[in-house]
């Protein structure tokens, strides 16, 4: 370790180090101010006037943008009947993907922290976080042809009597499901890597089965882990309009109300308030998940 | 827990089958990437390697590799920078508004992307009145990528201990260099970790990046885009895709040796 | 405490109002004029157009007509492309762009908004050459001034897989009224801009409607077409944006019926059996215009390029490669053999029956004064209400 020695103490350095040694406050501030800065002003700055033009409307053949107030844009969706059911369809769907997420994530995150040696592990972590790289596009193109009429789930189906439910809003869970799922695997498999060998084996000891071990020990421990893994995947769901246009068949979610009217009607006061419906939920689910101390865990 | 013979097969068995149907649709990629159809028909008619050949050729294709790994390298750094300075401020202070910085930071990721998307296009065009370039992007990107940075070096400095810290400058050293001499080393292999998922998330984000990319960015993903729609060019992004996979295996092995070393010593 | 807060955010959402206010001024329809005489090149050009309208030989070595572009002009290209015409209006108004090639549900859009110049044709020497029945049109002239010169010309046909629909179709029926035989398998253009194919439609099977253009419809004549789309609906498997997607489609055999492009029929395998059709009602279409942007730096550039893409040799190598038809008779001698049949390029009585992609607007398109008709914004709403 290099010691400057004598000079150190008279330096410009050492002045600014005993000047922020017992300002603790200020310490915080210089900590904070680059990150805050950019995120108020970048961030949060372009959320809040977004969210503002979703009380104008706009001229809808030349598109300009007209500054009058005006709740119509904020009536229409809180009235219409469209945007009550695609948001019902969207956060049904964002429901399914999750939980299905959750179930394949649990076993596979378990055997990584719990199981395998730490070569395996090692191994897994790469074999789950590999896939990531692949094109998200690449891969929703893969499962329309692994879901197509004469493709890969038809073959395996086949023989058994079933078929391949094809495009619509099955193929959007399945796809977003596989999509997400490495952002799914990762939280639980941290968090179960926390969760204390010791505890589990205190558990069967006072004669706990494997499974109650889990469902009593591990799952309430998850709890962090799981909510953070929901809120990837929800966010995910709710926002995406990619996935729905490639094996999505005819339907539509409000990622796409929100895309066409950026780009087909041309219309940002209204795509602002249509992105409204997902920026509450999403407000709603963090405020309400707070306390679990996810917002730690993502 | 004890492990019986048999629950260790059996949840060997569900990870078998869950890294089977993660790998399914891939095989479905690297198989495409030699489909003789360019419209990628399946089951392929033939095959053939004219697409890999076409795609070592393709300018377009590496410029647009190369700019997605510009983007992604500042993005990383900016994120390191950021999410690190954060983390170091939540997770040794308490005070008022702590949760609500914590709520900042992670807004970026929880908000659908496309409502970020059209934010920054809103915030950058209409009212800075910017030019959309590759500065925009890698803006937007860092923007995303502090949360990972920042919840791998909080999880990493929740098990430093601060009494290393106290010692440090007892003997005498200032906050720079207790800050590089014993804070940094014990965060590398969070900063590692961190960087990486950054980067892989900047790597292949589409939807921000289409409304934050001027004209002259291409960054693969959005070259992707391009090319499924570009007449008989499709099956080309199946090779970059393979590609891709295979190359990813040597940063993640090499994050995976850092962070792996230090969570196995201080494993309790 | 609190209330420093409360006033904190009171002042910050001002500010974000105020400065969204600031930025967001509202641009004038143009009434300039178009230029008149043509200088040199200023050195670069930037391009903005559907993939493959500009190909400089980066995705594929054999494929590129902008090199020489530029070799003759001095004028460096860049290019980018959009996927939708929505996009394109999109990016366009971040005004990066000099030139443009919009289809006609855009074209107007873009018109009204003034964000293209009126077009001296005189300084265009290949606009002599181009077919007739592309000048002087709706989508691409307004009070006599032509602001766009076309890139090519297609219309949306009706394909269909020949052991599935049997007898060959030769009405729009098989999609509309007679959809339920292929339920789950029918498919349609995903665009707001489908209506008009509606429309079409109910003008030979509903005259009662009195539709006479299907982008002019007002309130009754819109209802029924969204109600006809709304029954169609129940029987759409998919409906298409990206043409990969309906050639994947109809080669799994997901979708046996529905509207297509030339290029799409040209790109089927032989094992997928599709046949395509000019139904007897007539057939939406598109002609893409290149346009030129209002406040553009290299104008002169940008005529260089109008001209050269009309010009017999490239546009005859842009319209293939596309698969659209060309828009010049002498394009035809430059093509592979075959090319401008397939796409019936030039033939007139084909090119009549097309109703070609134009951006329905409030002032009646078919000259009607006593009614208003209904809006592409109007379109959008009910093409969201119609996929439900």
């Amino acid at each position: 370790m290099a010691r400057a020695g004598s000079d150190f103490r008279t330096s410009f350095a050492h002045r600014i180090s005993s000047l922020l040694f017992n300002r603790a406050k200020l310490r915080l501030g210089l900590l904070l101010a680059a990150p805050i800065t950019w995120l108020v002003l970048i961030y949060v700055f372009a959320l809040v006037a977004l969210l503002v033009t979703a009380f104008w409307t706009v001229d809808s053949f030349t598109g300009a943008v007209h500054m009058e107030w005006s709740l119509n844009n904020i009536q229409t969706v809180l009235t219409s009947s469209l945007y009550r059911a695609v948001t019902l369809r969207t956060v049904g769907i964002a429901c399914l993907v999750t939980i299905a997420d959750l179930i394949l994530a649990f076993p596979i995150a378990f055997f990584m922290a719990k199981i395998a040696g730490p070569r395996s592990r090692r191994l897994l972590v790469i074999a789950i976080l590999m896939p990531l790289w692949a094109s998200y596009l690449v891969k929703a193109y893969a499962w329309r042809a692994v879901l197509s009429h004469d493709g890969l789930l038809q073959w395996l189906l086949a023989p058994i009597g079933g078929q391949t439910p094809g495009y619509g809003l099955t193929a959007v869970i399945l796809t977003q499901g596989y999509l997400w799922l490495p952002y799914v695997i990762l939280p639980i498999f941290t968090g179960l890597e926390k969760v204390q060998n010791s505890l589990l084996e205190a558990s069967s000891d006072l004669g706990a089965k494997n499974w109650q071990t889990i469902r009593r020990v591990v799952l309430p421990l998850l709890v962090p882990s799981i909510v953070a893994a929901s809120i990837f995947s929800f966010s995910l769901t709710l926002g995406d309009y990619i996935t729905v246009n490639i094996v999505g068949g005819a339907s539509q979610m409000l990622g796409n109300l929100v895309y066409t009217n950026v780009g087909a009607a041309n219309n940002l006061p209204m795509a602002a308030a249509v992105a409204l419906i997902p920026v509450i939920l999403m407000f709603g689910y963090l405020a309400a998940v707070r306390r679990t101390g996810a917002l730690e865990s993502l | 827990m004890r492990f019986s013979r048999s629950s260790k097969s059996v949840f060997g068995l569900l990870t078998a089958g869950v890294l089977l149907v993660i790998y399914a649709p891939l095989a479905v990629v690297l198989v495409n990437s030699f489909n003789s159809n360019r419209n990628m028909i399946w089951p392929p008619p033939g095959f053939t390697t004219d697409w890999w050949v076409s795609a070592f050729h393709s300018n377009g294709l590496w410029e647009a590799v190369g700019t997605s790994v510009i983007v992604a390298l500042a993005s990383t750094a900016i994120a390191l920078t950021l999410g690190t300075l954060v983390a170091m401020a939540l997770s040794r202070y308490r005070f008022f508004g702590r949760s609500t910085v914590n709520l900042l930071v992670v807004l970026p990721i929880a908000l659908p992307g496309i409502v970020t998307g059209i934010a920054l296009n809103n915030g950058f065009r209409t009212i800075l009145g910017l030019q959309l370039t590759l500065g925009t992007v890698i803006v937007a990107h860092a923007t995303f990528c502090i949360v990972t940075v920042f919840n791998n070096v909080m999880a990493r400095l929740s098990r430093v201990s601060p009494n290393l810290v106290d010692a440090s400058s007892d003997l005498g050293a200032g906050l720079w260099t207790t800050f590089r001499l014993v804070t940094f080393p014990q965060l590398r292999s969070a900063l590692m970790a961190g960087g990486l998922l950054a980067f892989g998330l900047s790597f292949d984000e589409i939807i921000v990046t289409t409304f934050t990319a001027g004209s002259g960015v291409t960054t693969l993903p959005i070259w992707i885009l391009n090319n499924m729609f570009r007449p008989g060019q499709a099956p080309v992004v199946n090779v970059i895709a393979v590609v891709l996979v295979v190359i990813s295996s040597v940063p993640i092995y090499l994050a995976q040796r850092l962070s792996g070393d230090d969570a196995d010593n201080a494993k309790g | 405490m609190k209330l420093a807060a409360m006033k904190l955010s009171a002042l910050f959402v001002g500010a974000a109002m105020a400065l969204s206010a600031c930025s967001a001024a509202t641009p004038s329809a143009s009434t300039a004029s178009s230029i008149t005489k043509l200088g040199k090149g200023e050195g670069s050009l930037s391009l903005l157009g559907w993939p493959g309208y500009a190909e400089d030989g980066s995705n594929d070595p054999k494929v590129d007509w902008v090199t020489p572009f530029e070799q003759a002009s001095g004028c460096q290209v860049t290019f980018k492309s959009y996927g939708t015409s929505d996009e394109a209006l999109n990016l366009f108004k971040t005004g990066n762009y000099d030139a443009i090639a919009a289809s006609g549900d855009a074209t107007l859009r873009l018109i009204a908004s003034g964000a293209v110049q009126p077009l001296n044709t005189k300084l265009i020497p290949s606009y002599k050459g181009v077919y007739s029945f592309l000048k002087n049109r709706a989508w691409n002239t307004v009070d006599g001034k032509t602001y766009g010169v076309p890139h090519g010309y297609g219309a949306n046909l009706l394909m269909y897989k020949k052991d599935v629909v049997k007898p060959a179709p030769t009405s729009w029926s098989v999609v509309f009224d007679g959809s339920s035989a292929y339920k789950g398998h029918v498919t349609a253009y995903d665009s707001p801009i489908y209506i008009a194919d509606a429309a079409v439609y109910l003008m030979a099977h509903n005259p009662k409607l009195g539709i006479k253009n299907p982008y002019a419809l007002d309130d009754n004549q819109l209802k029924a077409a969204v109600d006809l789309l709304k029954s169609q609906r129940a029987n759409v498997g998919e409906y298409w944006s990206d043409y990969l997607k309906e050639i994947s489609a109809f080669e799994s055999g997901d979708s046996v019926v529905g509207t297509t492009w030339q290029v799409i029929v040209n790109s089927m395998s032989a094992k997928a059996n599709v046949g395509a059709v000019l139904p007897s009602e007539g057939a939406t279409g598109w002609s893409d215009s290149w346009m030129v942007a209002s406040n553009t730096k290299h104008v002169n550039c940008a005529y260089k390029w109008l001209d050269y893409i009309d010009s017999a040799k490239a546009n005859a190598a842009a319209t293939e490669y596309f698969g659209e038809a060309p828009v010049t008779q002498a394009a035809c001698q430059y093509g592979s053999a075959g090319f401008c049949d397939s796409y019936h390029a030039g033939d007139a009585t084909y090119a009549s029956k097309i109703w070609y992609w134009t951006t329905p607007i409030a002032k009646c398109l078919d000259g009607r004064t006593d009614v208003q008709c209904t809006d592409y914004a109007a379109w959008t709403t009910a093409w969201q209400e119609i996929k439900g």
